[in-house]
């Protein structure tokens, strides 16, 4: 069994983030980046169903410049067998993320694409669901729990109003979701054992042209502090006067 | 030609949704998947398939692709159901897809949140058809007029996955999302008992729906769908009640967006009160069941 774990660079996700004065893009002079949350969640899942079932082969695959290697890298750290790294320099939107995917996928047959539901830093939530549907494969996304038995995955997947146990057979797409786990710790010395593992670095193989375009990126405007109240009473009456109670 | 199609996963979906499509300023078509809606919305036509609930995503996408030919725009109300279903729609429509949009400039411009609502992006569409989710918040109240035709249609949900089994909320509280209050608490609430009695008590009496610190969802004392931030619940309610919450950046991104924000906290240096229209520097254990006897 063959899980592909796709991993996205992002800014570091607890950095104080603002756009560059002209809103060309995201000023990001002196901060890190990391791996994607919620596919670093998705990494550890992967992991995790490898400890328990030794036979599964877990690839890692990033799309982006050379630099997406540190991320590919804590990828092997943590447990990957082998990383793909698909080299572009154009800022793929989600549909041509999905294509370079299915491109992989097609060739490398995996049983399960494991990833995280969104992105920090576009918040897209979108190219797992857009991948499930180019393949016409089974999702779950949104998934708190995941566990898997020949060739099915019951998943339960967090909705608007409480959880849902979906029962999918593989080939599946699953996005991890917050509750899934908590990925381990990676000392250094993994870090540099995980140098000696395979990463394969090839052209994107679609280069789709872009569905969408940003055209500027500005700060939302900010909520300032109102007025302190002494009591309840005075609480009460100044709802009253703006007219929500 | 453009054509908006809305569809509606649930009836309430459509008024939220009715608003939009005013602002986008397109024709539209209501498609009720699950009850049936309002009439006087302003749709050319609804559309409605009186499925029993809506069917796992790969099923319910497949089944919208025959619905959906013909519009230039295709759009749903944010939520965790539509941006499963819908971002797999765009995927078989091969469809541009804008996530979250807050406000529109053009029929093909939206502005939407990055990086957990510290960004706003202008985002350009350069291909259709085109498939929306947006925060109704942003977008005006429909008008109500008319009535619109009615057509029957079938949908075959038909889904590669099998649902076991589903958990929803209990009692007749609202829809966090959807809510016009919220009232949340935070991890100073000690177990869930005391939550549900002192938040839930509050939520009630003002006819609102119950939020959630990660903190506080984290520690057990509220249940997962409550959580209301950044990895949880974007809420707009007209009045949101912070009690107890200390008012981190990732909570900070999900009820920025309501009209008039209370903060009641014993800590008058949270950062809660940088936001908050009314602070209330007080122990919640008072105040709050002296306002829910006061409402």
């Amino acid at each position: 069994m063959r899980i592909l774990v796709p991993i996205k660079r992002v800014i570091d996700p607890y950095a104080k983030v603002r756009p560059l004065p002209d809103g060309s893009g995201i000023d990001t002079s002196g901060v890190k980046f990391e791996i994607n949350p919620f596919d670093e969640i998705a990494m550890e899942e992967a992991v995790r169903l490898k400890e328990k079932d030794g036979s599964i082969e877990i690839v890692s695959v990033s799309i982006g410049g050379g630099e997406c290697e540190e991320q590919l890298r804590k990828s092997l750290a943590m447990g990957a067998d082998k990383a793909v790294l698909i080299e572009t320099e154009q800022s793929l939107d989600s549909p041509g993320v999905a294509k370079e995917l299915e491109a992989l996928v097609r060739e490398l047959q995996p049983d399960l694409v494991l990833m995280g539901k969104q992105a920090t830093d576009d918040d897209n939530n979108q190219a797992a669901q857009m991948l499930a549907a180019r393949l016409g494969w089974p999702q779950a996304t949104f998934a708190s729990k995941v566990e898997i038995s020949g060739t099915t995955a019951t998943v339960v997947r967090e909705t608007d109003t409480g959880e849902e146990t979906l029962e999918l057979s593989l080939p599946a797409v699953v996005t991890a979701d917050l509750r899934l786990n908590e990925p381990r710790y990676i000392a250094l010395p993994g870090i540099i054992k995980a140098r000696s593992k395979p990463l394969e670095r090839r052209p994107a193989a679609v280069n789709a042209t872009p569905k969408t375009r940003i055209v500027k990126l500005e700060q939302p405007p900010r909520r300032s502090a109102g007025k302190r109240v002494g009591s309840v009473d005075e609480l009460v009456a100044a709802l009253k006067d703006r007219g929500v109670l | 030609m453009a054509r908006l199609l809305l569809i509606a996963f649930e009836p309430s979906d459509a008024v939220m949704g009715a608003g939009f499509a005013k602002d986008l300023g397109l024709p539209f078509d209501l498609l009720a998947i699950t009850g049936s809606v309002d009439s006087d919305l302003g749709a050319e036509k609804i559309l409605s398939a009186g499925l029993p609930e809506v069917p796992p995503a790969d099923g319910i996408a497949m089944a919208l692709v025959g619905v959906a030919s013909g519009f230039s725009h295709i759009a749903a109300v944010a939520s965790m159901r539509s941006k499963d279903v819908l971002a797999r729609l765009a995927g078989l429509l091969d469809a541009a897809m804008v996530t979250d949009a807050i406000a529109l400039e053009s029929p093909t411009v939206f502005k939407r949140p990055m990086v957990a609502g510290s960004i706003v992006a202008t985002v350009e569409v350069l291909a259709e058809p085109v498939v929306i989710t947006f925060r109704p918040a942003g977008f005006s109240k429909p008008e109500r007029s008319g009535s619109s035709a009615v057509e029957t249609i079938a949908l075959d949900g038909t889904s590669k996955a099998r649902r076991v089994s589903v958990t929803g909320r209990g009692g007749s509280r609202p829809d966090l999302s959807q809510a016009k209050v919220v009232v949340s608490g935070g991890r100073p609430l000690k177990d869930a008992e005391t939550f549900e009695r002192i938040i839930g008590g509050l939520a009630d009496k003002l006819g609102g729906a119950v939020g959630a610190t990660r903190a506080a969802v984290d520690s057990g004392i509220a249940a997962n769908e409550l959580q209301v931030g950044q990895t949880g619940k974007i809420v707009a309610p007209d009045l949101y009640i912070a009690a107890g919450i200390s008012g981190s950046t990732q909570h900070m991104a999900g009820i920025k967006d309501s009209k008039v924000i209370v903060a009641i906290n014993k800590d008058g240096d949270a950062p809660i009160f940088e936001v908050a229209d009314y602070g209330l520097v007080a122990d919640l254990y008072d105040a709050v069941p002296e306002l829910t006897s006061k409402v």
